[in-house]
Formats: C-alpha cells, structure tokens, sequence
C-alpha cells in the first residue's frame, strides 16, 4: 500500500479538510474552546481545518484509531515526537537563513539545517523500523522513508553535506590586532600565552580562585561587522571550500520532500491531542476507543453508551485554574469543584434524553458531553470515558438558550421556531439534536404545546436528541424518551452533586432532600410524632 | 608555596574562608559557605559557654577580630597528636624569643594584603584589558612585597630554631630567587602589549570564530610585526576608520576576547600571591594571638609554661600553679592556684563546699587541656597530661528557667547528643550534672552514665555535690579513681584550693547561707573569689 497520508485513508477527503471551517455547533458545544486548547500551541502547523471535518466512513475513523494506538506505545511515540521537534529545527534555521545579512552565514546555517533534515530522516526512519507497527498509516509511511532514504537525490546532498562539515571545522586563522587594523593569515602554532602566565605563578596557588573570564555572548548566529569581515577573509584565505558550500546552499533550495512536510503537519493532530489529554489521564480522568455503531437499514443501530464521560473544555478549564492556585491534582481544584464524570446509554427504542431537574446542576455541561464526545469519536480520537459506543452521525445540530438580550420576547421565539424549523428540514435519521432550555422566552403554555409539538416531529425522524428543559412531562413522553435529572446533596440542597442520572422527572427530587434535611419527610415526620 | 606554620603538611583554610570572611563583613552572616562553623567542633558552643572562652580570646586578639576568629578556630579545633602540638609549640617558642621580629613580618603581610584591598576596583564594567591593567598593577605591587618578604627570610633566618619557621624562611629564600623574579619583570613588560596582540582562532558554530588563544610575543623586542609580514603570509588586512565607531568598538571587544583568557590567568594570579599571603597571615595571626595573651598574663605577674602533652592511654594529670586564665583576665589580678599529681587515674569526682572553687578548678582543667591541644603554652607553672581525642563539657545551665522536669530532660538530651559525638580516648568535664531532679534519682543515673564512660576509656572529671553518688565510688576503692574536695577551713571560711579528699555528707550550705544572710556580704560569686584570693 503505498502512503497517502498519516491522517486519512482517502486522498479525497484529504483535499476537503483544506478548507473545512468550524461547524456551526461548535460554540453551542464548547468545541471551539476544546480545539483551540488542543491546536493554538501548535499553531505553525496550522492543525484547525483537521478538527473541523468529520469522517465519512468508519474504516477512516479506524485509520485513525490504529494510528492513535501506536503512538500510545511510549516507545513510537517518543521517535515520531523526535523527529517532530527535529523538523521543527530545520524550519527554525531556514527561517534564521532568510533573516540573516552576511552571505556566508546564510551557507552555514542552510548547511546546517540540511544537515539535521537528512541525519533525523535517516534515524527516524531506522527508530520505525525498530518498533511494531500495526497501523496502517505508520507502517505504510514507514515504507515510504525507507525508499526516500536510498533514493540517489538523498544519499548524494547527504554525503555533500558531511564533506562540508568536516573540512570546514578544520579551519583555523590567525587574527593580528594593532591599533585600528586587523589582518587575517592563515594559521601557524604559538605558544598559548595564558599557559605560560598560569606556569609563572603556579607556586603560590592555595587553592581555587575565582573565574575572572568575561562571558561573549556566544549566540552563534549574531555576528558583527568585523567577525563577518573577518569571515570573508577566512572564506577568501579557503576559497575552494566556501565555493563548494556557495554552490550547495544555491542549488538545493528545495531540499524537503513534499510527502514527509505534509506528513511533519498531520501528524501533529496526534501529537497534539495526545498531549492535551495527558494531562486529564495523568489526573485520573479516563479516555477510550469507542465502537462506531452505524446504522442498520431497519433503523436500528442506535444503541449506544458511555461510561465516565466528562466535558473537555470545563476539565481543561479547571485544570488551569488548579494548576494556578494550588498545583493540586487536576480533579480537585482551588474552590473545591471537580470534574464531574457521568454515564449515559440508550437502549433498544430510546432515542431521547430528556433532562429536567435543579439549575446549576450540570445539565448543560451533560449535554454538551454527549455533543462533544460525538462529535470527538467523528474525528477518530479517543474520547473521554473508561468504555463508549458511539454513534456514526452525518450531522449535529444545536439550540442553545443564549443569555443575550432580548429586546422583543416575540423576536426571540420566533428566531427558536424559525431555526428549529431548518434544524427538522435538515436533520435525516442519522443526526442528533442537542436543545438547551429553548422556548424560555414564552409561557408555560407555550413551552408545553411547542415542545410536545416538536417532540412528536422529532420522534418521527427517529434521531438521536438530548433536550434540557423544565417541562417534565417531556421526561416521560413514550418508550423512545429517558429521563435522567440533575441532583443535589441532600444534606445540603445549596449542593449540587453535578451527576444526571437516569431517574424519574417528578419534580420532588430537590424538596424530598430539604426535606429529609428538616426530618419531615413522612418516615421522619411518623418517628417523632409517635414519641 | 604553603606556610606549614600549624600543621607540617596542611593549611588551616585550604578555602580561605577566613580571608573571604574579612573580605566582606556581612556575607557571612547569611552565606552558610562562609560560616566559621565548619572548622568547629560540633560542641563549640558548649565548650565556648563552660570554659568563657570569650575572655580568653578576647584578649588574644586585642580588638582584630582576624585574630579572635583564628584563635577561636584553633583554640577549639583539638590536636590529636604530640607531635603537632610540640612542632607548634617550637614555633611559639620562636615568636617568644624574636617578638618584635615576628610582629614586624605580620606587619609586613598586613601591608600587602590591605595595599591590595585598596587598589580593588572593577565591577560590573570590568572588560578583559581593564582586569589586564588592573592585575598587572596588583601583581607589580605584589611582587615588591615579595622581594621584602624574601630579603627578611634571608636576614633572620638565624634567629630562628624552629622547624616550621626553617622552612619556611628556605622556602622564600629559594622559590622566590633573584632569576625569578627577574621572569615575573619580563611578563610584566610583554603584558603591555605595545605591538599589538596576535591571537589564533577556529571557525565555530555559524562560522563564527572562537577559541581565541592569545599568542606569547616574541621576545625579540625589534618589530616582530614587520618580520610576520616579510614572511609573505597570504593574509588580508582591513583597516577601520577611526569614524566608524561601530566597527571601532567591534575591534576592541575582538581584541578583548583575545585577551581574555591571558586576562583571567593574570588575574588568578594576582589572587594566587594574594591567597599566599593570606595563608601566611592566617597562621601567623594564631602566634600573634599567643603573643598578646602572653603580655596580658605578664601584667598580671602569672606564669605560663609549655605543657608536656603525653600520648593518649598514658593516664597523666600532673600540674602546679595550674589557675584560671579567664578568671585572672577578667579580674585582672592573680588568682589561686591548685596542684595535682594524679598517675593512671581516669575518674576524678569533685566535691565540697559550695563556691569553694570547684567549678573554677574544673575549668581551669578544662582551658588548659584545650590551650594544650592547641599548641599554646599554658596557665601554670608545669602541666603534663594526656592528649585526648576530644574533650567535652557537660555543666549544670543554671540560667533554665524551666520546671525541674523539664531541665532534667534538658540536661539527658545534651547528654544524648554528647553520646553520640564521644570517641574512646576523651575527657569529659561534668559540673553538677543530673542534678535538677531528687539525689537518688540524680545519683543513680550519674553513677550508671560515669561507670560507662571509663569503661568506654573517658576520662571523666566530675564535680558534683550529690553525696550518694560520689560516696558510692569512693566505696568501690578503685585504684584508678581519685577523690578532690574544695578545702573548708576549721573557721569555715574557704581557701578556694581543692585538695585529695573524701567526700563528705555536706556541702556546707548552711555556712554559705549564713554567711550571705547575716553578714549581708556581695552575691557575686567571682567577686567574693577574688577577694579570698587576693589575701593570699
């Protein structure tokens, strides 16, 4: 099989991911904080388009997988990593060459970049072939660096390149200073004067004696106007060699394999979530594989489920903050608040979560979960939770209550039907709906008449749909809807536990807990009355 | 070129911690690398607190805290050996006989060293040709410095008898011969560099150049630069206008980073001379020190005499007119004196009436076994003992103001650190100790930790009024304990001598408290000492 690229089995959808743009979703879900936290670090490989397009297939997805296990092995990683950062060298010094003004250190410093390309290409293709592969991305561009490096076009500038090296590290000159003229000659032994002054006065040592050398900035690319006038004498004084290194730097401009650059950018979609969901495992928060369930042609296939999920962008977000104010494990941050992990499954006919319950409770940050690792599992990365089976969608859509102002109650209910209303013309079976507190702005009424409106469209299209609404009859519409609610510590209702389990909407859940708080619940209440 | 003037094959500060201490005054009080504790022994402060070594260096060093701190160093720091202690004592002896002599070569240190203080001036703009000049100028000054101190070794030499000062003095006069110096005097001339600077260079990282080695000029003093040329190298030259500032600058830190290693060697090695003279001068101070407690004693009309320090296991403890230096110092007046001659005994037990004496006697003991142990003549008029390992003090801290419980556990914890620092072949020195709970009791575990430590060959002096503990000894006969008391005499008045006595059942408290109250007499108990001793 020969290598297309490290990110997608088909060139096609290779072409696509170049002009993706972030999916409308994205903001409603919290991903564009998810993403930028993943790729504003690697910004110079431009990472974006990659987390903006979704995978057609499910062999793409296991593309990924395959390739996301293998660096999982410390071992591989730690080559593709090296030879990332190497590239990244060879970038910094071409960069360091367009910047520089003397001639013949703009030659060095391409010398030396072509030099590390070629030594860390040679390795890295040696590193892969040292480790089991099993994927079919490495182990196709494994085979690939292995035909690049016997290749003539390699081997010829590779060996040019140490030629170049070695003879001008043999060079040494001599430097005469007087007055306001220097003159440079080439070499010829003297006595080290320094020795002589150290032998003259060896007797008195006592012992160590402080260094009184002056420190250089040593920056080996700044140089002044003597040093590079000193240097065009020495290149002068050696013209042979600096007109071979002259002509290496002007004849092989292009020297970086297209394949191998494209791949040095996708591979760091990898390297990039990996290292951000590092620090999450590193805490005790868990990530998985999920199984990518499709759907059948009877419409089934829609089971699914995911244990110890949790919102990446609020875990990051209380990651910071921990490692700001106390450097405590990531779990447990400064003000006491922890990323709460929630479980969630559809069986047989469900289709809908329906979520109700107290306010603050974390119902948001569930449905954003159920969005965003969706959403995750489509680009083929592992996603939070211990165990998951996902589901294969063709498409997300979102309406979230916004908190912004509203000036026109009856503008605002008309922008939620209006968007709904293309969210059903364009949702197909295979979608999900994510609806946050919508028909806020309008009566009970209202809300219960639209919702059970919209509820019955949403059944007939037998999508997937989580909904987080106060209208608890919502909660127990038929068969195909689950009710799960927020909770609070009973012992304290001002508590929210932040967990949604699968439970009844009664409505009682958060008096029940006052209750029992006050002993006044019937058990307690028939206990003390009877004393 | 090492000074050898404490040890035969040491220096006392190979680090010249001391020198750094002088150096700069504040440094060390938070810089743990110049903190003077790591030349003391781990029980320095105890040691310092019992004896009131404070008196006693003091007066050694007359003010220059140079010489308080090396005089505490070594006063503390024990010698282990006979042969150290009599090699220093040659040395003092020397400095005894040629006073002036010794003083004037101190003098003489002191000069260069301060001259060299003066002239210290680069800081943070300091450049390799500014260190160049400045170490050239130190090294001028230093090297005349030398030649004085060589010319006195050549002068004296003779009066001197000592081993330590014999080579010494051969050590300068040949190490620092006319043909030497006359090398140091060439360099001084070619460090000036009128010619210019030739320097060798590689290319490095970036093809910039480094490994700048500075070549020694040729000693051909004739042009050498126009004989570089007629050579017909290929080179190139390039000639800066003296308009271009920017290049103009280049050139001189070019030149500068070719000199910076000649620079650095130079300027080591002015500190090197430096760091010579300052060792000298360290280990000089401690005689200056011996010489100024001498004439302090002198003015007093007591006596000193060197010790004969007998190998370690020899059980001697042989002395007369043995007194207490600090006491004498701090009342300026001649004090008592006590005389023992006590062969193959390893436990002495102190007892009788109260500030009878005892506890001077113990520290008289005490300061003279360290004044011994550090080569330094001692109080008395003849002193023979041992030379310990090390020696330790254990006194009652009449200053606790801590519940009687709390003092006893005070005083088994120090006795805790003591066990574990105590090598075989000590002294320990122990004044009421184990006191501050009931005698049984006291008496018990004074008996228990005392037959441990002779059996564990310390030497145990112990001064203590628990007459159970004490007795209980005296019952066993041993031929190696012996039995002191502080004299009462038949009036009850004391003479503050301690003489061979078995222990009595009373410490004469009630004399004392009668004497106190009825007769309302001054409290200090120095001072009611002094007064006793002055009859004499």
């Amino acid at each position: 099989m020969s290598f297309i690229s490290i990110l997608f089995d088909k060139k096609s959808e290779q072409l696509k991911a170049q002009n993706a743009e972030s999916p409308p979703f994205f903001i409603d879900l919290n991903l564009d904080q998810v993403v930028d936290a993943i790729a504003s670090k690697w910004s110079e490989y431009n990472l974006n388009p990659f987390f903006y397009l979704s995978l057609n297939t499910v062999d793409s997805i296991h593309y990924r997988h395959e390739v996301f296990k293998d660096l999982e092995n410390e071992l591989v990683y730690e080559h593709v990593k090296f030879f990332a950062e190497e590239m990244q060298k060879v970038k910094n010094y071409l960069k360091l060459v367009e910047k520089l003004y003397y001639q013949h250190q703009k030659e060095i410093w391409f010398l030396y970049a072509v030099e590390i390309y070629c030594e860390t290409i040679k390795k890295f293709s040696g590193d892969l072939n040292s480790v089991q592969l099993k994927s079919r991305g490495l182990v196709s561009f494994k085979d690939y660096l292995q035909n690049y490096i016997k290749s003539k076009h390699f081997t010829s500038y590779y060996n040019e390149v140490k030629k170049l090296n070695e003879e001008l590290a043999k060079i040494k000159y001599r430097i005469i200073i007087q007055n306001n003229s220097f003159t440079v000659q080439n070499y010829e032994p003297g006595i080290n004067y320094s020795d002589e002054i150290e032998k003259t006065f060896q007797k008195f040592k006592q012992g160590a004696v402080k260094d009184y050398r002056i420190k250089y900035d040593s920056t080996p690319e700044y140089m002044n106007p003597i040093e590079a006038q000193i240097l065009n004498f020495v290149a002068q004084l050696n013209s042979g060699l600096f007109s071979k290194l002259e002509n290496f730097y002007k004849e092989n401009a292009a020297f970086i394999d297209e394949t191998i650059e494209v791949y040095d950018r996708e591979i760091h979609f990898y390297i990039a979530y990996l290292e951000h969901i590092e620090k999450f495992k590193q805490s005790g928060l868990k990530f998985c594989y999920p199984v990518i369930s499709e759907t059948t042609p009877k419409g089934t296939g829609k089971e699914i489920y995911n244990y110890e999920g949790f919102d990446l962008a609020l875990a990051n977000k209380l990651n910071e903050l921990s490692s700001v104010s106390n450097g405590k494990q990531a779990r447990q941050t400064g003000n006491g608040k922890q990323v709460v992990c929630n479980d969630f499954y559809l069986e047989g006919e469900e289709r809908i979560i329906v979520i109700t319950g107290p306010n603050q409770g974390g119902k948001t940050t569930f449905a954003r979960v159920f969005g965003q690792i969706h959403y995750l599992a489509s680009l083929g990365c592992p996603v939070p939770g211990s165990k998951a089976q996902l589901f294969h969608f063709d498409n997300i859509f979102t309406q979230f209550e916004r908190s912004e102002k509203v000036e026109n109650l009856r503008g605002k209910l008309e922008d939620d039907l209006t968007r709904i209303y293309s969210i059903l013309e364009q949702a197909t079976s295979r979608s999900i709906i994510i609806m946050n507190e919508i028909f806020n702005s309008t009566t009970i009424q209202d809300v219960s008449f639209l919702s059970t409106r919209l509820m019955e469209r949403i059944l007939e299209l037998d999508t997937l749909c989580v909904w987080v609404t106060f209208v608890d009859e919502l909660a127990s519409f038929n068969e195909k809807t689950v009710s799960m609610t927020s909770n609070i510590v009973p012992d304290n209702p001002a508590l929210r536990t932040f967990k949604i389990v699968r439970r009844q909407a009664d409505g009682l859940a958060y008096a029940l807990a006052i209750a029992e708080k006050y002993r006044l619940t019937y058990s307690s209440l028939k206990n003390r009355i009877m004393q | 070129m090492k000074a050898f003037l404490l040890f035969k094959d040491k220096d006392l500060d190979p680090k010249q911690i001391l020198m750094q201490r002088e150096r700069k005054p504040r440094a060390w009080e938070t810089d743990e690398k110049l903190s003077l504790k790591q030349f003391l022994p781990w029980n320095e402060e105890a040691l310092t607190k019992d004896l009131g070594l404070d008196i006693l260096l003091s007066k050694m060093a007359d003010g220059d805290n140079f010489l308080y701190e090396t005089g505490k160093i070594i006063v503390l720091s024990s010698l282990t050996d006979a042969e150290t202690i009599l090699y220093r004592q040659g040395i003092l002896n020397d400095c005894m006989t040629n006073e002036q002599l010794v003083r004037d070569l101190y003098r003489l240190l002191i000069d260069a060293i301060e001259k060299e203080k003066a002239s210290h001036w680069w800081g943070l703009f300091s450049s390799p040709s500014s260190i160049l000049h400045e170490s050239l100028d130190k090294l001028k000054m230093f090297t005349e410095m030398l030649r004085k101190l060589r010319d006195y070794a050549e002068q004296n030499e003779e009066k001197f008898a000592s081993e330590g000062f014999i080579k010494l003095f051969k050590t300068l006069r040949q190490e620092l011969n006319d043909e030497y110096l006359s090398v140091i005097e060439e360099h001084f001339r070619q460090l000036e560099f009128e010619d210019g600077v030739l320097i060798n260079a590689e290319l490095g990282r970036g093809n910039k150049g480094t490994n700048y080695i500075l070549n020694r000029p040729y000693e051909d003093k004739r042009n050498w630069f126009d004989r570089l040329m007629q050579k017909k190298l290929p080179g190139y030259t390039f000639e800066v206008s003296p308009r271009d500032e920017a290049g103009s600058r280049a050139l001189y830190e070019l030149r500068n980073q070719g000199l910076n290693l000649v620079a650095n060697a130079l300027a080591q090695s002015a500190d090197h001379v430096l760091n010579f003279f300052h060792a000298l001068r360290t280990e000089l101070a401690f005689y200056i020190g011996c010489l100024n407690l001498r004439l302090h004693l002198a003015e007093l009309n007591e006596q000193v005499c060197f010790p004969v320090p007998v190998k370690c296991g020899e059980r001697m403890m042989s002395f007369t007119g043995l007194y207490d230096v600090n006491l004498a110092l701090s009342a300026e007046k001649k004090v008592v004196s006590n005389n023992l001659h006590a062969i193959d005994k390893i436990l002495f037990i102190i007892t009788g009436a109260n500030t009878g004496g005892k506890s001077t006697f113990l520290r008289s003991i005490g300061i003279s076994q360290l004044m011994m142990q550090a080569g330094m003549f001692v109080p008395a008029e003849s002193f023979k003992a041992e030379v310990h390992e090390s020696i330790i003090t254990h006194f009652k801290r009449e200053e606790d103001t801590a519940m009687e419980s709390g003092k006893f556990d005070e005083e088994l914890s120090r006795m805790n650190e003591i066990v574990n620092n105590i090598k075989p072949g000590s002294i320990i020195l122990l004044n009421e100790s184990f006191a501050a709970t009931n005698e049984r009791e006291g008496s018990e575990i004074a008996k228990q930790i005392t037959k441990a430590l002779i059996e564990s060959r310390i030497k145990v002096i112990f001064v203590t009024h628990q007459y159970e503990f004490a007795h209980g000894f005296f019952e066993k006969k041993m031929p190696d304990a012996i039995f002191l008391r502080a004299e009462r005499l038949e009036d009850g008045t004391r003479s503050f001598r301690v003489l061979e006595g078995e222990p009595l059942q009373t410490s004469y408290g009630e004399d004392l408290y009668e004497k106190i109250f009825n007769q309302s007499l001054e409290k200090s108990s120095y001072q009611t000492q002094v007064q006793s001793s002055s009859k004499e």
